[in-house]
């Protein structure tokens, strides 16, 4: 169960090499987590990232996950809910890809949308309904600024976390009332190894300052968190600006 | 798999979002309010898979009486009372019954409850579960000590009457609700003249001071509490007020007033409720500290034998409805712990805290207990017991409180469960050293855990 401030006790990563997910474990770890559950795909980066949070003292189960299978998400999910309640979902599994790449290599652009967006909705989906029937829990979905407004440089990207954001907005209103709370994460820039090599954007964060602001969204149960918190105003001014000027804008 | 082929798991009753009294963690649940026996009965035989929990008044300030996703069971509709022995001092009622409707049913006749805390808005189940202590508690004990018999509906659907002296009601008593739903009980009473109370007040300058006073003549006073300035630094810190009194006698009453020529009759202001558009922040340093400045001022430096009414002396809050609402939609944390006799250097050392700390406290109590209650898992101990009420939002609170826990643990102390919702599971057993017992009773009575509430698996009780 989750305390007066909103810590939970269990906690379930969906994508669980990334860096943000992994970072809001260690920093909930440190309060009031003792079951962890990484999802992801097999591979060394997943072990070493739970012996990475064993060590910490929490009790990790690793458990094989692939958001371009969706028909096994029911399975894989609910095996994890039958063993006990999960306070938090993590939905934090994503690809930025290659927006040039992606651009000449349809295919490629198709996997980036299955991966960020379909494979969000049936995981979300799966996870809301048993978040739902244990009557509480969160689902935190990690979006981006990028959902914000479509950018020449990463509009693939973009579109794919756009149609995120909108699902989990909806997906909160359909479980208010529910005990179930949806928050929708969205960082700006995050210097991490999904952006290495990218030149960075103004008001770039960090991975460990998005699991900090996950915190207090949960302790709030806020619906929508930026991190950081100034990007709110920033892109209420750029929704706003005429897509002539947007356009020109050098980042 | 079609719908009308998936197996009924979630009856249809809508869900219900519910929270404790400090509005901190809402889940959901399906809120049912039996109106006979028969149908709590058939509420505890079809709670479903994720159990069910009775709930009284929601006046716990934690998540005791919820249970996400499974049943949570309304006792409120409940509420008859059956006998009561007017010479005998005595009375038989069901578990829903507020200890204000007690008490409006009871002066009249001369008879007062023997324990009431700070609010009269909760029911006789409720307190028996939390086994609940007052401003008497060093002379009078918790609630269950004056609780002969109780009748109990047990996890297989029968319904048991245990007696005092039982395992079942040593568990029941203070056991949250876990071992079953308390239908009926009976209550022995205390002999009032009057519904006014004799008032003694002082200051004290400190914290030493104030123990000191309470330590020397509290056996003097059935009940006594002090307020305490958390606020207050340097010299200061702890400063409080200490009022303590007894029931007035009716030669107290002056003579042709109107109190005297209704010497029992049941008097309980009440204000507008607080809205609850209240901004968050409302309790911030500066508003608490000058609050609690003007209430340190207000007192008299010592003040003896004012009346005052009883809802005046024993239930300042209930006056103003929703009072919980002023701490705004993030809610609020109350703590409350006890360290036994000769662990005085350790409350020090957290009034120290928490003075240093600055949290916007502006409720803060502290008693001294008398003997424990037999309950396994009742809360009061002989020894010192501090509580106060803290803005949930405050930025720290959660490691804050944290270390807290760990002075009150390694003192031999514990925190009251009742208004627990935010205690580190591994320090329960050291805290509850009957927790074994506890559990043990429970497999025992319940081996399918039809008894659940976010409480019990947020703690592992």
């Amino acid at each position: 169960m989750k305390d007066a401030f909103g810590l939970p006790q269990s906690l379930l990563v969906l994508g669980g090499t990334s860096e943000i997910a992994l970072a809001t474990a260690r920093r909930l770890i440190v309060r009031r987590t003792r079951t962890v559950w990484l999802a992801g795909r097999p591979s060394p980066a997943l072990e070493v990232a739970a012996d990475g949070l064993r060590t910490l003292g929490a009790e990790v189960h690793t458990v094989t996950f692939d958001a371009l299978d969706p028909e096994s998400h029911e399975t894989v999910l609910g095996k994890v809910f039958a063993e006990g309640d999960v306070d938090v979902v993590l939905l934090a599994f994503g690809i930025l890809g290659d927006q040039a790449h992606d651009e000449r290599e349809p295919v490629s652009a198709v996997r980036v949308a299955q991966t960020n967006y379909t494979g969000a909705v049936s995981a979300g989906l799966v996870s809301a309904r048993a978040l739902q029937a244990q009557g509480h829990g969160s689902l935190v979905v990690l979006s981006s600024v990028a959902a914000e407004r479509a950018r020449r440089a990463n509009f693939i990207y973009g579109s794919s976390k756009a149609g995120l954001d909108t699902f989990a907005q909806g997906l909160g209103d359909a479980l208010h009332g529910t005990g179930v709370h949806v928050m929708v994460v969205r960082p700006g820039f995050v210097r991490s190894k999904m952006t290495t090599g990218l030149e960075q954007a103004p008001l770039a964060t960090t991975p460990h300052a998005v699991a900090t602001a996950i915190e207090l969204g949960l302790r709030r149960r806020s619906e929508t968190v930026w991190v950081p918190g100034s990007l709110r105003l920033v892109m209420a001014a750029l929704r706003h600006l005429p897509r002539g000027v947007f356009r020109r804008l050098p980042f | 798999m079609s719908a009308d082929t998936v197996p009924d798991t979630a009856p249809s009753t809508p869900l219900t979002s519910l929270t404790g009294w400090g509005r901190t963690a809402p889940t959901a649940a399906r809120l049912i309010r039996p109106r006979t026996y028969q149908e709590a009965v058939a509420a505890v035989r079809d709670c479903g898979a994720r159990g069910g929990i009775p709930r009284g008044l929601g006046r716990a300030y934690g998540d005791a009486a919820q249970n996400a996703g499974g049943a949570v069971l309304d006792m409120t509709g409940l509420d008859r009372i059956h006998a009561i022995d007017v010479t005998g001092g005595t009375v038989l009622c069901d578990a829903g019954v507020s200890l204000h409707r007690l008490m409006e049913v009871l002066l009249p006749l001369g008879w007062f409850v023997p324990v009431t805390p700070g609010t009269r808005h909760v029911t006789v189940g409720g307190a028996i579960g939390a086994d609940i202590h007052g401003k008497n508690h060093h002379v009078a004990g918790s609630f269950s000590r004056h609780v002969p018999a109780l009748e109990l509906l047990t996890a297989d659907g029968g319904i048991q009457t245990v007696g005092q002296d039982t395992p079942l009601f040593d568990a029941t008593a203070g056991g949250m609700g876990l071992t079953g739903v308390i239908l009926t009980a009976t209550l022995r009473l205390q002999p009032v003249e009057t519904s006014w109370m004799l008032v003694d007040t002082e200051r004290a300058d400190d914290l030493d001071d104030l123990m000191a006073r309470i330590t020397a003549t509290d056996h003097h006073y059935p009940y006594s509490v002090a307020w305490i300035d958390l606020l207050a630094r340097g010299s200061a810190t702890g400063r409080a007020v200490l009022t303590r009194g007894d029931h007035a006698p009716l030669e107290a009453l002056g003579r042709g007033t109107r109190a005297r020529r209704d010497p029992l009759a049941f008097r309980a202001t009440r204000l507008p409720t607080a809205p609850d558009v209240l901004p968050d922040g409302l309790l911030s340093r500066r508003t608490v500290g000058l609050f609690n400045e003007l209430w340190f001022r207000k007192a008299p430096r010592a003040r003896t034998g004012r009346l005052q009414t009883l809802s005046a002396f024993f239930h300042p809050l209930d006056g103003v409805p929703h009072w919980n609402r002023i701490y705004g939609r993030g809610g609020f944390v109350q703590y409350q712990f006890v360290v036994g006799h000769g662990q005085e250097e350790a409350l020090r050392r957290i009034v120290r805290r928490v003075a240093a700390r600055r949290c916007p406290s502006f409720l803060a109590v502290l008693k001294r207990f008398g003997d424990a209650s037999p309950g396994w898992l009742s809360f009061p101990v002989p020894g010192w017991t501090l509580a106060l009420d803290i803005p949930a939002g405050l930025p720290g609170l959660a490691a804050f409180l944290d270390g807290l826990d760990e002075e009150v643990a390694a003192a031999g102390g514990r925190v009251y469960l009742a208004k627990d919702s935010r205690l580190r599971p591994d320090l329960l057993a050291a805290m509850y050293p009957r927790l074994a017992d506890f559990r043990a009773v429970r497999a025992e009575l319940d081996p399918r855990g039809v008894f659940a509430s976010d409480l019990s698996r947020r703690l592992g009780l």
